[in-house]
């Protein structure tokens, strides 16, 4: 296969909040290929024309959802979005949308974290002891592939940021968890290895809590991991409001009587 | 190693909200987005209409010549476009806000599954957007009949 010797122009959005820069686009023109990514292009910038041109990146792999940013207005995995794809010769790269910025492309994910945190993004279960002495202790969870079907894809979430930077309601309201925490938290209220629902729901049934999310759609329109927090967050809605068929309950009920 | 300034000082001024231009720009993300635009427009609209409504019957206490008074405002070619408005906001307003009690109840939206490349969102599916698009539909209808109630008798 021929290579094409393509070029695009890489507009990059550049400042840097520490010194107190006013923002600005640099425009750098960069050879692509069939194949060639955004993450790729930057790259190619940062080796042979600006090596100061501020990114942030690990995997390469859309794995560690660490290059987010805003691709030609949408945001994207850089590592993830090909050129050749966008179909256009200019390339708009911007830091994401609803983050803090600190340096060019790179944004501050804490306040992100902290709505992730907040929701006990972990499996709740009174019937196992934490504190195990002896390995006999240790319990094996029976679960079906259909129980594991109820929350993979929710598991699956990078923590990449794309929803919650694509979210009109984060766009007005901090306080709001967002669609990536939201998302969690029906992936543990649909494993049936845990068994506190109470403690999440009393966490987000709050005046900035679940019920500011209108399925506007656009967490999963963006979501690089085919995670659809918007169908997460609408199930949760239907769990607290009672309308969902309780298959967990069910499920605990068998456990106990196991017992 | 303190490059990363504190969250608090820093927020101020590069936060890098969206704010109210997130809302307003309903275009990149497809229906879902533009529904979620229109749903908040004609819900003001119609709250605004409200208000409007409420003053103007009250205006009936003033006597029968503020009530007819009042009532000539809507006779007028604003009056009538407003009145157009309030008829395509209400038809869309409530077909889609049923349309979002279910949704929003977690019925409609497909299930849970093991996401195959290139992730379709079950979510974003065919019978939500048709559900949009039907709200849409009879709103230009309905706006369409009143129309021809409100300009064929003479305006
Ligand atoms: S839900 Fe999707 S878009 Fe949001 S953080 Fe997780 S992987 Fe990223
Ligand atoms: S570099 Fe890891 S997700 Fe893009």
């Amino acid at each position: 296969m021929g290579e094409e010797n393509k070029k695009v122009v890489l507009k990059v959005f550049r400042t840097n909040y520490n010194k107190n820069e006013s923002s600005h686009y640099d425009e750098f023109e960069v050879p692509v290929n069939r194949w060639t990514t955004v993450l790729d292009a930057l790259l190619h910038v940062k080796s042979y024309s600006d090596t100061s041109v501020g990114i942030r990146y690990s995997c390469r792999m859309a794995s560690c959802g660490s290059c987010g940013m805003k691709i030609n207005g949408r945001p994207s995995l850089a590592c993830y979005t090909k050129i050749s794809e966008l179909n256009k010769d200019v390339i708009v790269c911007e830091p994401l949308s609803n983050f803090p910025r600190i340096r060019d492309l790179v944004t501050d994910f804490s306040q992100f974290f902290d709505h992730h945190k907040k929701i006990e993004p972990f499996i709740h279960n009174d019937l196992v002891p934490l504190d195990i002495k002896d390995k006999d202790d240790l319990v094996e969870f029976e679960q079906s592939p259909k129980e594991v079907d109820d929350y993979l894809q929710f598991s699956y979430c990078i923590k990449c940021g794309l929803c919650y930077s694509a979210c009109p309601t984060v766009a007005t309201d901090p306080s709001f968890p967002g669609p990536q925490a939201l998302s969690q938290t029906y992936r543990y209220i649909a494993d049936n290895r845990d068994n506190d629902k109470s403690t999440r729901f009393n966490i987000l049934d709050e005046r900035h809590g679940i019920w500011r999310c209108h399925f506007a759609g656009s967490c999963s329109a963006v979501c690089p991991k085919g995670v659809d927090p918007a169908l997460g967050i609408q199930l949760l809605k239907g769990h607290m409001m009672g309308f969902s068929k309780n298959d967990k309950k069910v499920a605990n009920l068998r456990a106990k009587n196991k017992e | 190693m303190n490059n990363v300034p504190d969250n608090k000082d820093f927020t101020m001024t590069t936060s890098g909200r969206e704010g109210i231009r997130g809302w307003l720009n309903p275009t990149r993300y497809g229906w879902e987005r533009v529904s979620y635009w229109l749903q908040r427009l004609t819900g003001l609209g119609l709250l605004i209409y409200f208000i409007g409504h409420v003053y103007e019957t009250s205006s009936l206490t003033n006597g029968i010549n503020a009530w007819n008074s009042m009532l000539q405002l809507t006779q007028t070619l604003g009056g009538h476009l407003f009145l157009l408005f309030v008829i395509g906001a209400s038809t869309f307003h409530t077909v889609n806000g049923i349309r979002l009690i279910f949704t929003e109840s977690g019925k409609g939206l497909g299930k849970p599954g093991r996401p195959d490349y290139p992730y379709h969102a079950a979510s974003l599916n065919y019978k939500q957007k048709s559900g949009i698009w039907v709200a849409i539909l009879l709103a230009c209808i309905a706006m369409l009949y009143g129309g021809m109630v409100l300009f064929g008798q003479g305006g």
